[in-house]
């Protein structure tokens, strides 16, 4: 959670996922895209200044087996970088979105060892012509046995299709959620998402989820 | 002059400070002491507990607004077996004293959470809640009327022997009607206010925002809102109030106490600023040093008197 500098209007502190963590440095890197007013808030706070953060909290992706596929669509690449750097082992990253212009991940950023790098936009602007969602099924038809598990993170409704896919192949899946949020600790109730076992706290059961649990119904 | 006394006595409740934790952000377990400084509470009002477990509204439930907050959380507790055998044992003797926010579907509902909970070691005291604006059954429909009112806060005084708070909705013509009904029915303290019924609309998908469809506003936006109701209430019963409504400050707290409260809660502000107890209790104890108060109780109504 990232703690707004003191203002008027904007007051709840804002759930981020972690992009990159340089234990050397003592540098932890957030990457967001400009949303609403707290983002606007933060995207202009001035350089050298000192702001709030509580965490790490929740519940994160579990160990990258070898041959997984991680999916990202938009600003899902944020978490999906962080845990490829956590490992060497060889994985597959599709970086899906509408158009080139909204893949804003810096490429020295994607330049992850051990990964393979997919992109894709809908109007073919940069990478191959398609979805996040037709790739990721071509590559699980032509060579089924290869995957081991796939990680994504990105908008609802490619997560639900993400989560169809894991549960069409049997492939272990996993997804982060976002829901707005007040106390990222789990004790106000209101960041939850429906799933088999009920409502759970994406703050605090989440945000990864196994996706054969979650429930979308929109 | 001595140390500023910062005891109050909220309607049989010995409280160390008249600073509470108001029903609702911190939970209704543990979670709490991880991250909110709790040694400047007087009291903690934990979430509403139900009899049965309830699930709680579909989400999305919550949406910042402007200098404040809309929820629609929807009670979803654990009910009161669980809050018993796995929550409580983990409250008790955290420090402050702990008050338990109950709720339910019917009088009876209410009756049974109260008798269940009266002699448990480690309740201190009870809130009932009339006023949750985001359940449809039970919650503000005994709050808007004060023949109901009086009867779920009469039955529940007859099971229980522990203080008892009564949460008022702002969300009624006259407060006043309803915050004497529950004097009259044995109350001993009154809570107020809770959240101000709301809506927003998502402008893409063209429905509402929030799963329920309406929620509760709090946060700073509701102070002027909460204040003259505590305003009023004071001039309508002789019972303590606890004033709750945007709090964010040792002024704004200062305020209420002015406008004729005991004590206050501090809600939606704990999201932003944890330490706010203590920054609460400071700034209260400096108030009374530099005006020479000796206690709270002198300045409790304050602003009613005509000088």
């Amino acid at each position: 959670m990232l703690y707004l500098p003191p203002n008027r209007q904007q007051q709840l502190p804002r759930p981020f996922s972690i992009f990159k963590v340089d234990c050397k440095r003592g540098e932890l890197t957030l990457f967001f895209q400009v949303k609403g007013d707290g983002t606007g808030i933060l995207a202009n706070v001035e350089t050298d200044s000192t702001i709030k953060l509580f965490g790490p909290l929740g519940i994160g992706f579990p160990a990258l087996p070898e041959n997984s596929l991680l999916v990202a669509g938009g600003m899902g690449i944020a978490p999906l970088v962080y845990l490829a750097a956590t490992t060497t082992k060889p994985c597959t990253m599709i970086y899906a979105a509408c158009t080139a212009a909204q893949l804003v991940c810096p490429a020295t950023d994607l330049k992850l060892s051990g990964v393979t790098l997919l992109e894709i936009t809908e109007d073919g602007s940069r990478g191959e012509q398609g979805t996040a969602i037709d790739l990721l099924s071509r590559l699980l038809n032509a060579d089924s046995d290869r995957y081991k598990a796939i990680f994504s993170c990105g908008p609802r409704s490619m997560l639900k299709a993400v989560a169809d896919l894991g549960r069409q192949t049997g492939l272990p899946t996993w997804i982060s959620l976002e829901e707005r949020m007040a106390c990222g600790i789990g004790a106000c109730l209101g960041c939850v998402v429906k799933t088999s076992g009920g409502y759970k706290r994406v703050c605090f059961d989440g945000p990864v989820f196994p996706a054969e649990v979650v429930i979308f119904n929109d | 002059m001595t140390e500023p006394d910062l005891h109050v006595n909220l309607g049989g409740l010995r409280l160390d400070t008249p600073i509470l934790a108001a029903s609702g952000p911190i939970g209704n377990s543990h979670q709490y002491r991880e991250r909110f400084s709790t040694h400047a509470l007087g009291a903690i009002i934990v979430k509403g507990v139900s009899l049965e477990p309830w699930p709680g509204n579909p989400p999305p439930r919550l949406a910042e607004t402007a200098s404040g907050m809309l929820n629609a959380i929807g009670l979803q507790n654990p009910g009161l077996k669980q809050f018993i055998e796995q929550d409580l044992p983990q409250l008790k003797g955290a420090g402050p004293r702990i008050i338990v926010n109950i709720v339910g579907r019917t009088v009876e509902e209410y009756a049974q959470v109260a008798a269940g909970l009266n002699g448990k070691e480690g309740v201190d005291g009870l809130e009932i809640n009339i006023s949750c604006p985001n359940v449809k059954a039970g919650g503000i429909a005994f709050g808007t009327d004060p023949d109901q009112t009086y009867q779920v806060v009469n039955t529940v005084r007859r099971q229980t022997n522990l203080p008892l708070l009564v949460k008022l909705t702002p969300n009624v013509t006259d407060i006043t009607i309803i915050a004497r009904a529950a004097e009259a029915a044995g109350a001993n303290a009154l809570s107020l206010i809770n959240t101000l019924s709301g809506m927003l609309i998502n402008i893409e998908t063209r429905r509402p925002l929030l799963g329920n469809t309406t929620g509760g506003l709090s946060g700073r936006a509701i102070l002027p809102v909460a204040l003259k109701m505590v305003w009023q209430t004071a001039e309508a019963v002789k019972i303590p109030l606890l004033g709750m409504g945007g709090i964010s400050s040792a002024r704004d707290a200062l305020q209420f106490i002015m406008a004729g409260a005991r004590a206050l809660a501090v809600g939606t502000a704990l999201f932003h600023n944890p330490e706010l107890p203590d920054e609460i209790y400071q700034g209260l104890a400096d108030y009374m040093t530099e005006h020479e108060i000796a206690s709270l109780e002198s300045l409790e109504g304050i602003a009613h008197l005509r000088r």
